[in-house]
This record gives C-alpha cells, structure tokens and sequence, in this order.
C-alpha cells in the first residue's frame, strides 16, 4: 500500500516514463464510467482512458437506427428509488438524483443520442477523471514481487505515452464486428455502413445474414420498401419473452416476423453461413449457392459456369436473386491489444466472442485485471443481464467491492442485526432490491448467522459464482452457518421451444411455491460454506450445490412478496426450522407471561421487551389477538378477590374450573413444544 | 355376490375350529403305549404320529415329555398323534436300544420314518408343532435362503398361483408355528414361501425392517402377466397369528373390485363380515372405465384394510346428492352409510386409515364442504395458519382507517424542511408491510389523539418502503424507530416500551432539555416541586437536580452527558449558579451532588456526586427510579428483571391491604432487600397474572397468595403457607426454610427452549422426484412393495382440457403429478364440483 502514496507520481523504469495509478480503467463507457464512480467515491488513485473524445462512443454510432430497446420506465406507482430502478435500464448507479435516465428522456425506448449525453453528464456531474483520446493499444505485464498482484500492467496509447497500473479493469466494450468469410463474402455490407435511409432500398429484394437484434432492427427498417426480406442464420430465433434473456429478439424489432407469418413474402431460413457462397452476376444481382459447388471452379469464369443450387433441386428457397446482402452478426472483444502474457483468452463454443473469466469478474490468465461490462457477459451469457447496463452497473459494484477488500483492507459492506430482523431483512430486499431482481441467478444476497443464531449480518449483491471463496472475498466469517437469497425463474419455464402462456402456468399456493415458474426468491440454507470441489460438483443447471434447506417464496403477479400469509408466514416458518428457534412476534403482555413461567424467551421478547422494548399494542390489535385464540383474554376471568378465601369449597371449585378452561386456546402457545 | 358368500362360510368355520380349539383341553392327549411292538403294529397307513420313546425309569427328559404331553392337543387337530412308548428294559432295538435314540422324538408317516427330532429341537409347544407341521408339509413349504430362489419362485407361478412368503427370525417359534398352521390349510392353494434369513427380509419390504419380528407378505403372482415385473404384494400389517394371517389369506382372495349394482345397505362382503369397512365408488355410466380404475387403485390401496365396491349409480336409485362420489359403509350394526365428495383417492385412504375421521364424517352433506377444508389443514400441519399473534392482530385490523390526520406524511421532499417546522419533529419510521411497525402506528395514532394541541411538537411518519434512501441516510435499518428531531441537535431515538402511555410519556418530557438548566434558586426549588418548567408540571415523575460549583467541571459533564442518554425517560435538572452553595447548604449536600424528589413524597433526598462517570450516573438514576416495593405490571417488569433477583411477589386480587402492604414494606427495607425484589402483582389490573397463576398452579388459587420464583436460577416457585398470616417474621422465617432447602418447589419455570411451532415446507424433499439430480443417494429402493400405477388421470374425458397442458414438460412435474399417481378422482364428481378448487392461479382471472 505504501507503494500507492508515492505512485501516482512519473517513474522511470527501463528508459521508459510511466504515468502511474492503481487502478486503470479502459473505455468510458456506461460500465467504465460506473466503475470509475466507484473508484472515485472511495477516494481510490484511478484513471479511465478512452479513445474517443467523449463518453459512450459506441453509442455514437450504435444502434445504427438509434433506437435503445432498454426500457426507459417513468411511472411504477411507487417512490421507492431502489425498486424503481428494477425497471429503469438506463440509469447508471449513482448517489445523485439528478442521474436518472428518466430525467433524460420520456421515451419508454429511447434515442441512443440520449445515451451519449447522459453518459456526458455522468462522467461531468461526478467529475470523473476521464482522459479523453486516449486509445490503449497495447497492454504488457512487469513482474514486481511489490506490486498488488506480482506483476504491474504497462499501457500504451497511439502516442506511445505509457502508463502503469496495479489493477487493470477493462471496460472496452464489444466493439469489433463479427465477420463470416466466405466465397463472395466481399459483396456483403455490414451492419456498422450499410445505409439507414429506406428509400435507398426501395423496390429491392435484401438478404440479412443475423438474427439478432440488430438484424431485425434493420430489417424492421426497411420492411416497408423491400420487395420483400430473407433473413438466414444457423439458429432458430429467440424470442426474448419466451426465453426471459433480453439479449434475444425484442418484441419491440420483431415487425418481420409478423410480415413473414402473415405470408407478406418476408421469410426466415436456417442455414449454417459457413456453407454460404455468393456469386455475383452481370446484372449485378447477388446469388445465393453453396460452397460445395465452388469448389472444384474458379469463381472468376463468371456465373454461368457455376452451379445454384436450383439447378438441382429447382425450388430451392434462396433461388431469388437478391440486390443486397447485408451481414449483422453482432460483435466481439477486441483481444488484439493485449500481450501475450496476459493469456486474454476467448471463451469456448457460444461464449468465444467474449475472453474467459471466472464468476468474479477476474481474468482466468491474469490477476488483478478484471472485465467489466458487456464483454463480461460470459459469466451469464443467455441467462442474466450482465452484458446489459441494468444488469453491469451491479456487477461493476461487485467488482469494486470485492477490489476494496483485496487491496485497501475495506471488507464487504454489511450490517448486523438481530435475528429478530431476519425475516424482515428479507422481505425487504427481495421486494425492492434491484440488483437482485435485475442480475437474477447471479448477484445474491448473503445472510451470515453468528454464533447461537442470536444475530446476523447481511451482505448484498454478492456473485454466487464464488460464493466458496467468500470468506476470503469479502473479509467477512462464515462460521455458524448461511442463507443465500436469490431471485430466480422456474427451471424448465423458459426457453426457445417453450409455450410460456400456457394455462395454470401461474402458482399460487404457497406450498407448491417451488413450482413457480415466474421470478421469485428463492432462499438456499447451508450449514456450511460450501466448497469450491461442492461449487463444482453441483447438479447441472443448478446455480448452487445442494443446500440442507430451500425455501420458495411464491411467485407473485405483483412482484409484491409482502403478504403475511402467503409469503412471510412460510418463510418465518423455514427460517424457524433452519435455526431451530420461534421467530414469532408477539405482545408485550405474552413476553410478560413466558417473563414468569419459562426459564427462556422466545428471541422477540429476549431483544424487545426484557430490554424496555416491548410491543404494547393498542386495545383494538390485542381484541383481534383475543379473537383470533393467539392471545388470552384475563380481564374476564377476574373473578371477585373480595370473596374470602375459605368460602364454601364447592363453589370455590367451580369457579377454579371455569377459570381453568380458557387457558386451553393458548396452549400451543405457551407450551410450543407439546404440539 | 351371494355365492362367493356361501364359499366363504366353511372357511370361516375352520377358522373357528383352528382358534378355538387349540386351548381346549380333555379329550384327546397323550397315548400312551406300553411297547414299541405294540406301537409300530398300530401304525395306520397314511397317518402320522410322533413317537418317542423312553425307558421305564427316566427322570432326565422330564420337562421335554411335558411340553410334548401339551403338544398333544394341538397335534391331534392336524391328525397327528403323539405316542410315548415305554421301552422296556431289556430291548435293545433300533428305538430304544441307544441312548442317544432316547433323547430323541421320531415322526412317522404310517411307519415309513420321516424326520427325527433332537428333544432340543422341541423345546415347547410352538417349536414341536411348528416343527413336525413343517417336516410334513415338506412339498408345501419351500423353503428360501437367497433373493434368487425366493424370484425363481416368483416366475414360476406367475400367472399360476399366489404366493404367501414368511419371514420368521427362527424356526420354532410361535410365529413359525402360526405360518406352518396357516400352510395346513391353505398350502394346496398358495404355494407358502419360508425363509429365516434377514437379508431376505431386507429385500423384500422397505425402509429398515425389523429382522427380530416375523413378516409376511401375499404375492400376487396369480394376476401377474408380465414376467419382467415382480408379483404385486400385500404385507400382512399385524403380528403373525394364526387368525390373522388366516385373515389376511382371505381378504386376499377376495375380489379386488367388487361390482354392485344393489342398494349398498343390502351389500356385503368378506370385509364387512370380517369387520372391515367397505368403499363404494359412486360410478356413471358415462365415466364407468374411469371409475373402474379408480376403484382398482384405490382396492390395491386399501387391500387388507378395507373392500372397494364399484356401485353404478344408473342401476341404483341413490336418494343422495349429485356430487357424492364415494360411499363407506363400516361393519358396525345399524351405522348408515356416508355420502361423501371426495377430491382425490388419497382422501379416501385417509378416510379408511384414520378410523376417527370416519365418525368426524358423519354430519350431513352440507358439512362436507368445511370438513374438506379440516383435512386440507390436516395435511398442510397448519401450517399455512397465521400463529404470529401480532401479524394476525394487525392483518384483522387493516380494514379500519387509523386516525392519522394529526400525523404528517413525510416524504423525499418535505423531510428537511418538515423538519424545521416544530421545535421538535417527532418521526416514526415504518413500513408499511411490517406487522410490528404497523401495531406501532396504531399506537402511535392514540399518542397523537391524546397530544393534539400540544405545543412544541410535531408528530411525523415515514414510511421506509416508499422512501428507503431516506431512510437508510437517517440511519434508520429497523423498523419502527421513532426518532426526535431538534433544530440544530443530534436527533434522539426512543428506546422505550411501545405503548401509547409510554410513548406520549417520552414525547412530553422531550420538550424539555435534559438535563435542564436552571436559573435561579425559585426555578431550583420549582423544579424539586415538580411545579417548574410548566411543561412538566402535570407528570409526576421523581426529579433529579444535580448540583453543581462551577469548578467542578468533570462531574458536570458527566451528569449533562448521563442527561442526554436518558432523554425523554427522567426529569433531569442542572444547577451551578453562583448560589449554587446556599441551595447544596439547604439540603445538607456538597457539591457536586444529586438532590432527588420522588413524586408525591415530601423529602429531598441528596447523594454525593464524586468521580462517577457517565454511567455510573446513568446507572443510579435508573436505580432510584426503581421503588422498594413496586407493583410489578407488564410495562415496567424489565426494569426489575434487570435485577438479576428472585422475586417475592404477592399476587393480590385487587389493592393489597394496609396490613401486608407495610408487613412487605418491611421486609423490602430490611437487611435481606438486596437479595430480592420483593414487590406485588395487582390482578385487577394486571389481569395476565391470572395465567401465571394458572401454569404454576393449574387453577387460580386463592388470593392474597405470596410467591418466591427464583426467576434467574433453577426456575423453582414456592408458596409461601396460605394458612399463614403475611408478616415479616413469618415470611423471613419461611424464606429461611427456603434457603435451607427445607421446602419443596409447588411449581418450576418451564426450560424449554423456543423451538419452531410447526415444521416448514419440505420443498427440498418435494423436489427430489422431479430433479433427481439433487437427491443425495440416487439409488431408489429397490424392493419396495410394488405401487401400482393405476392411470393419471382416471377422470379421463373430464381431465381433457388439462391433458393438453399436462404436455408441458414442466408440467410433468407439477404437485399432482409427483405427489401420486392417480390421486385425482374429479372424474367420479360431476365436472363443476371438481373445478371448485380451482381459480387460485391468477392467471385465469
């Protein structure tokens, strides 16, 4: 640490001048500028480098039709800052109100130029210390037995300026389009130039290769001028409402898939792109045809000497000539700055275009530099919203966290309550918790237990990921046992293939609450810490190991979890039985009563009442305690004391029996084991 | 029906002459024959006997000839007699010639020799019948050790005949003698299977059996069609007695589904004859096959326990309601049979299984409705019932609108300048779906009736749900907490009781400053008076004055910091004027010292203030504020328990007298008050001793009563004689007899630990079926009786607008789907009866 103070100042190492700073940060986009407000408002040595002269330059140019399809939401009927960011996907994280994305546009979907000024503000407003044109392009490792990590990261701009840092976090973004190269591959535009004015594609017939959203987005269009539009991908599309990931085709872009089944002759193929060939003619008409058949012929010898598939097979799909072709395939990470050292690996199979790192936002090949952002949407790739604004600004939290404990000693943030608080404590946060509901199944809530389960502390937003490694994460101890709260959706709910409106998809008992198929919380007890080897050997499709016990709350049309019978009742109940002790409320005049004829009390009269706390409550509620038989009226039972004691001893007796009835509704009350 | 009757009487006639007469004594015992000669010329082809033989003169096999003599009896029932010879002394033949043939009992079957008995072999009479009963019945008996012989057996007589298997810990025992009985009779129509190995018993029944008790289990080989599938068995549920495997033997050969189409009154079968109740499924013509299915699977259920009928109601004329689906009919004499509307077959499992739930069924139909709700409590162990009396009470109670307009709604926006509004805000912080903050708010709504016009203050709410940055940036992380804002102050949060008493008590005396500053030696005196400042002077409350010289500047800030803690709890005064002298000289004190006035009471008393820290300031003021003899009541019962002490409490009806009160007073005073708090319990108004008065005695005893309850330690209650007068001679001499051990408790605390009252929901147990990969062991038990699988969904057509969505693979694993096949008997109800429990999913609204 001691390095950190003087650091900051020009070192020379090896003829070369570096700039120092702990942290670097590269891009200042929406996940650069979080992360940068993190490191700004603990106080820390950080600098972001962009290489544009402003914030957001992705957003400058993308999406190409700039509409954003992150909603934009300005009404919930609630004030509730916290739940309302659950609906706001904008917005990054901030202590300043005047941040709100809401305050930027009325749009539900807005522009993208919004995007680009709002980040403006953000990095402005908060001051954060962005060094604009600034383009990295080149990252090295110096070994330092000093250094944080064993080695420091050494930064390169286009002017050759270096810098150096002892945690690298890389904010960059996916910026480098996807290319499939294939014979004719040269007479494709790309989504990142193809023209945005329709009228360039009238009485056109277009092919998009892609299936995503920018792919829709762009034949959405240009779907009222085509002649008509084909769209050719290897996989079936995705409808993000039946699959719950928003990263799959949006509602909002899917004009195409109406025009294609209202049979306006708009249509979707599969096809694996690796096989394509486009062949051009003299025309100038682009055909479609397989690599198969070229490959024995020299392309050159013009059109005619090549085989269409048509020729075979005569109705083949894709026989129409096209006058356009145009690929939008998506992005990938741009690997080509980083040196060799820092083993900046691609991800494999589906998650290639992003560089492999582990559940802690941590490089798999170096330490100390960390992917924020999109590009860190490995971790959750198809799940959650983690290569989403409203999914990163969370997980850039984590990150940040997680860097206190490491390198400035500041443990996980965390507050210590009494047990009594415990069910509330819960209730609270599944209701109004954003990170939770936005990074569903992967940000989770921790309750530690301590010693003899008389108190707890709560951590937020945790990455269950390395839930194994979280006493060593977070700084916090893990002794007498934990929950874990995590919001998540029904296991074969969702999905592709999946008719999600199907009748009595909905459960509302909550006994059957384990079959919800909607988002809910859903809260796994472990006696233990579980192990990285039980991290590992966890059932497929299973976020954790095993636990000793779960515990569903139902799911709900509101997503409101706050009714006592349906939802806090049963969790009373599992927390009870997890901890093995009574976890119920109750009057001051019931704590009076067990004050007298228990040795113990029950955990609400211990930290309430025996400490000059207890809950009196008013006339009316102890009426309905009377009525309900949870409570025992005595005023009635005061039979005269000014009778002498020796009065005749039958009538003594009867009044003793009658008095002695009444106690019976109470008894599972005052004597809780009997039952 | 009348047929099958008929086949069973005979059999029952056996029974009766098995059971009956094994105990009969008399006529037939013991033969006795003089000579072996004279035995084995006797010997009728065919026929059996047990031999032994004996010399004339042998004391040594005594007790072995008398079990043999009792054997007799039981013997002769199954044709076998037993004879004694008496060798005489000078044979020397094959049987009486060696001396080991002596020790020994020979059977013959007319006078070919089957098996000879060591006499320890027939150590009573279970061992000897049991044992000459299996040797005969040597071809009927098989006998198994290993899992594959015992299957062997099984394929062979699929589709042939059934099977009886039997455990039995050991041979010769009386449920060996029970099974071998059993086999005499039946064993030319159930092929009987015997083992005494336990590894057997394991593989054949489920969880942990009991390898020391006998088992029996019916095979159903004869209707086993499949030879890749074990026989379906039915264990025997009781002891293995003759006459309940007899029992059992026959309720298995009953028919499984019996189809009636006759007034149930009218019906009988061989359950009801052998005082089991019978089961009709209430049928329709429409839904006949349905219905059939159900019945078979609710008979395998059931078989052993009680009978299914399947009654077509087109063929009957029922003079009972549409709805009804099931009917039971027990065997008791002149008991009506029950119309009942069941949901699915597991209810009518509970309803023969739970005998006590058949007489609860006995009201009329409309009735039925509740008791459907009664067994879904049953099922769910209450636990979806609210036993939180505090939740309850509130969620009672939300209907009424809360008499709130006195109290400002704070929001983001007027927090901060609500704040400067008043001299002093007063905020709870709540939420608003948190019982106790709510049951908090409406205490807190009778403290703002009762405080309205009260200068000074103003009375707030925030409700954290809607605001909970706010929230958290006050510091507030549990709800309630009430908070007193001052202009340019720390805030100060209420540590008190909830009560409206006590709230409004801390709202008042936060008005003024505490400690509060005093001018002048009028405003001194004012204040021990409780007549100044006039803010306070309607509160009675012990006033504490600390004087002080203007030197003595340590103590002060002590006092003034001890003030601040106890805010809004005491009426604190500060006096270090120039004639700060004049005052300590009135009341006799130094300064730095406490001038004390308790309410109501004519002195000042004064205590010396030197090197006390804050709490130790703080520590006596709560101290003095105690009372030597107080009247315990709920809300200041913690300040005393605080004490660590046991309790001398008189529990008195109303007032205590003059007379106890200064006997008591006494005994608080006097040398032992610092081992024991000694105070009284006035039932009047603290009504809530009467409970406690209960649990210690059962019944209210009689009052005045005096009570030692070592609340701290051991827990124990003493009575303190009630025929003895309260004085304080008595009860100090009692007390010594308590300290002297010479007394015995009449009561101690419960020890008990605050357990959960009623279990969770297992949800990981109930996902196991459908995520196998969760299960810890993944192997399912393999010899389990065999659940039949009967199909989903016997409702058939009614069920056909479900089954579409049944399709939904997550559907597979829906409740009724794991919990068990089968369960769903709407197709036996008319359609609309059936959906009545539905409409609890909201996405059909």
């Amino acid at each position: 640490l001691g390095l950190a103070l003087y650091a900051g100042s020009l070192c020379a190492v090896s003829g070369a001048t570096f700039l120092y700073h702990d942290y670097c940060v590269i891009g200042a986009g929406p996940a650069g500028l979080q992360a940068a407000y993190f490191l700004q408002q603990a106080g820390r040595d950080y600098v972001v480098f962009e290489r544009s002269h402003a914030p957001g330059s992705f957003f400058a140019l993308y999406p190409r039709h700039r509409k954003l399809i992150s909603i934009n939401k300005q009404y919930t009927g609630k004030s509730n800052s916290e739940f309302n960011l659950r609906h706001d996907w904008n917005s990054l994280l901030s202590h300043d109100q005047r941040l709100l994305f809401r305050h930027y546009s009325h749009d539900f979907f807005p522009n993208a130029d919004t995007m680009v000024r709002y980040l403006e503000d953000f990095a402005s407003l908060l001051k954060l210390r962005v060094q604009y044109n600034t383009a990295i392009i080149h990252v090295t490792l110096e070994k330092n037995e000093q250094a944080w990590n064993g080695h420091y990261f050494l930064l390169t701009d286009q002017d050759r300026k270096n810098y150096k840092c002892s945690s690298l976090l890389v904010a960059a973004g996916m910026w480098v389009p996807n290319v499939v190269n294939f014979p004719g591959s040269e007479y494709v535009e790309g989504y990142e130039t193809v023209s945005i004015n329709p009228e360039d594609f009238a009485g056109q017939t277009v092919l998009i290769l892609g299936r995503g959203n920018s792919a829709f987005e762009t034949a959405e269009n240009i779907l009222g001028v085509t002649n008509f539009i084909h769209m050719v991908s290897r996989s079936r599309v995705r409808l993000s409402w039946a699959t719950h990931y928003v990263g799959d085709l949006r509602a909002i872009n899917n004009g195409l898939l109406d025009t294609y089944q209202l049979k306006s002759l708009d249509g979707l193929l599969e096809g694996d792109l690796e096989d394509l060939a486009i062949v051009k003619d003299k025309k100038g008409k682009l055909h479609i045809t397989l690599r198969f058949y070229l490959e024995n012929r020299n392309i050159s010898a013009g059109i005619d000497s090549i085989t269409l598939p048509q020729d075979e097979l005569d109705n083949f799909a894709t026989r129409a000539p096209y006058d356009r072709v145009i690929r939008c395939l998506g992005w990938k990470f741009d690997f080509s700055i980083y040196n060799r050292s820092l083993r900046m690996m691609p991800g494999k199979g589906n998650i290639k275009k992003y560089p492999q790192i582990k559940p802690s936002y941590e490089s798999r090949g170096t330490q100390g530099l960390f992917i924020l952002g999109t590009a860190s949407h490995s971790v959750d790739f198809r799940k959650s919203a983690g290569g989403f604004i409203h999914g990163f600004r969370y997980t850039t939290r984590a990150v940040h966290r997680l860097l206190e404990n490491r390198h400035h000693g500041v443990p996980w943030p965390s507050r210590v309550y009494p047990i009594t608080q415990l069910t509330n404590s819960i209730i609270k946060r599944v209701n109004e918790a954003s990170g939770l509901y936005q990074m569903f199944s992967v940000l989770a809530d921790i309750v530690l237990l301590r010693e003899n389960a008389t108190a707890f502390e709560y951590l937020e937003e945790y990455p269950i990921g390395v839930l194994a490694e979280l006493e060593m994460q977070t700084g916090r101890k893990a002794h007498s046992g934990l929950f874990v709260i995590i919001m998540e959706y029904g296991r074969n709910f969702s999905g592709a293939d999946k008719d999600v409106f199907y009748y009595n998809r909905a459960v509302g008992e909550a006994q059957h609450a384990w079959q919800s198929n909607f988002l809910h919380p859903v809260i796994y007890y472990y006696k233990h810490l579980p192990t990285e080897h039980e991290m590992k050997l966890r059932p497929p499709d299973w976020l954790l190991p095993r636990p000793d016990a779960i515990h569903h709350i139902v799911e709900d049309f509101l997503t409101d979890w706050t009714a006592p019978n349906a939802h806090i009742l049963p969790l009373r109940r599992f927390l009870e039985n997890c901890l093995s002790t009574d976890l119920r409320n109750f009057f001051a005049e019931s704590c009076f009563l067990f004050a007298f004829t228990h040795q113990k009390l029950p955990p609400f009269c211990q930290q309430g009442y025996l400490r000059m706390q207890g809950l009196v409550g008013s006339q009316e509620l102890r009426q309905h305690a009377v009525q309900a038989g949870l409570l025992q009226d005595y005023t009635h039972t005061d039979f005269s004391g000014d009778r002498p004691p020796d009065s005749h001893d039958g009538s003594q007796e009867q009044v003793m029996r009658d008095h002695a009835i009444p106690v019976r509704p109470l008894q599972h009350l005052v004597n809780a084991k009997d039952e | 029906m009348a047929a099958q009757k008929d086949r069973w009487v005979p059999s029952l006639l056996f029974l009766l002459f098995c059971a009956s007469s094994i105990p009969r004594s008399g006529s037939v015992g013991l033969q006795q024959e003089p000579s072996p000669q004279h035995y084995f010329s006797g010997l009728e082809a065919g026929k059996a006997s047990l031999a032994f033989f004996t010399p004339s003169v042998s004391p040594g096999a005594q007790p072995f000839l008398e079990q043999i003599e009792s054997s007799a009896e039981a013997l002769q029932d199954y044709g076998i007699s037993v004879v004694k010879v008496n060798c005489p002394k000078e044979d020397v033949s094959r049987y009486c010639g060696k001396e080991n043939a002596l020790r020994k009992a020979f059977l013959f079957r007319g006078n070919r020799l089957i098996r000879e008995f060591p006499t320890d072999a027939l150590f009573d009479v279970n061992s000897i019948v049991a044992n000459v009963l299996f040797a005969l019945l040597f071809n009927e008996v098989k006998y198994v050790e290993t899992l594959a012989d015992l299957e062997n057996m099984e394929n062979v007589l699929k589709g042939k005949s059934n099977m009886v298997f039997a455990y039995v810990p050991a041979t010769g025992t009386a449920e060996h003698r029970a099974v071998m009985e059993a086999a005499f009779a039946y064993g030319t129509i159930h092929q009987f299977v015997l083992t005494t190995e336990a590894a057997l018993l394991k593989a054949t029944s489920h969880d942990d059996p009991d390898v020391s008790s006998a088992w029996l289990l019916f095979c159903h080989c004869q209707r086993a069609t499949d030879p890749g599938q074990p026989c379906r068995r039915t264990a025997l549920g009781q002891p293995l007695t003759l006459l309940n495997i007899h029992r059992h033997l026959k309720l298995m050969g009953a028919p499984l589904v019996t189809e009636v189409a006759e007034d149930p009154e009218k019906v009988s079968t061989v359950h009801l004859q052998l005082g089991l109740p019978l089961v009709f499924i209430l049928s329709q013509k429409e839904t006949h096959e349905a219905d059939r299915r159900t019945a078979e699977f609710v008979a395998w259920q059931l078989l052993g326990k009680a009978g299914v009928a399947l009654l077509s109601r087109d063929l009957v004329d029922l003079n009972v309601l549409h709805r009804s689906n099931v009917a039971l009919k027990t065997p008791d004499e002149g008991m009506p049979i029950q119309y009942l509307v069941l949901e699915d077959t597991d209810e009518v499992i509970t309803l023969v299984e739970d005998k006590n739930k058949v007489k609860q069924i006995q009201e009329d139909e409309q009735q039925q409705e509740e008791e459907e709700e009664d067994e879904d409590e049953k099922e769910n162990n209450n636990q979806d019932i609210q036993d939180d009396q505090v939740v309850e009470a509130v969620s009672r109670d939300k209907k009424r609108e809360l008499p709130l307009e006195q109290v400002l709604v704070l929001t983001e926006e007027n927090f901060h300048s609500s704040l400067s509004e008043a001299a002093r805000t007063v905020v709870l912080f709540y939420a608003s779906w948190e019982a106790v903050s709510l049951a908090v708010l409406r205490s807190y709504a009778e403290v703002a009736a009762r405080l309205q016009g009260t200068s000074g203050v103003l009375l707030s709410r925030l409700n954290c749900w809607d605001w909970p940055g706010l929230c958290s940036q006050q510091n507030v992380t549990q709800f309630p907490t009430l908070k007193i804002y001052k202009e340019g102050q720390q805030s100060v949060t209420y540590d008190g009781m909830w009560g409206t008493e006590e709230l409004s008590s801390f709202i008042l005396l936060s008005r003024v400053s505490c400690p509060l500053k005093l001018a002048t030696m009028d405003e001194a005196e004012g204040y021990l008076r409780g007549e100044f400042p006039s803010e306070l002077s309607s509160h009675h409350h012990t006033s504490f004055l600390g004087v002080f010289s203007t030197a003595t500047g340590k103590a002060r800030e002590a006092f003034e910091e001890a003030g601040n803690i106890l805010s809004g709890h005491v009426r604190m005064g500060i006096y270090f004027e120039d004639d700060t002298l004049a005052l300590s000289r009135k009341y006799s004190v130094s300064p730095p010292a406490l001038l004390l006035a308790r309410s109501g009471g004519q002195s000042v008393e004064g205590i010396a203030l030197s090197e006390h820290s804050v709490q130790d300031v703080v520590q006596m003021v709560r101290y003095e504020l105690l009372d030597v003899f107080p009247e315990i009541t709920v809300p200041n019962l913690p300040r005393y328990l605080r004490l660590g002490k046991p309790f001398l409490i008189l529990f008195s009806a109303g007032d205590i007298s003059q007379m106890e009160s200064k006997e008591m007073l006494k005994l608080a005073k006097g040398r032992a008050q610092r081992a024991f708090v000694a105070c009284w319990l006035n039932l009047k108004k603290t009504p809530v001793g009467h409970g406690i008065l209960r649990k210690y005695f059962s019944t209210t005893p009689s009052l005045p009563i005096l009570l030692w309850v070592n609340l701290h330690s051991g827990g124990q209650v003493f009575r303190f004689p009630p025929e003895q007068s309260i004085t304080e001679m008595s009860v100090l001499a009692w007390l010594e007899k308590l300290q002297a051990g010479l007394e015995s408790p009449s009561s101690t605390l419960s020890e008990e630990d605050w357990k959960p009252p009623l279990p969770a929901y297992d949800f990981l147990q109930m996902m196991e079926p459908s995520v196998p990969e969760l299960s810890p062991h993944t192997s399912p038990h393999a010899g389990d009786t065999p659940v039949p699988h009967p199909p989903k969904s016997p409702g058939g057509d009614t069920a056909g607008g479900d089954t579409a969505t049944r399709e939904e693979p997550s559907q597979e694993s829906t409740a009724e789907g794991v919990g068990s096949p089968g369960r769903d008997l709407r197709g036996t109800a008319p359609r609309l009866a059936a959906r009545d429990k539905q409409g609890k999913r909201h996405s059909e609204l």
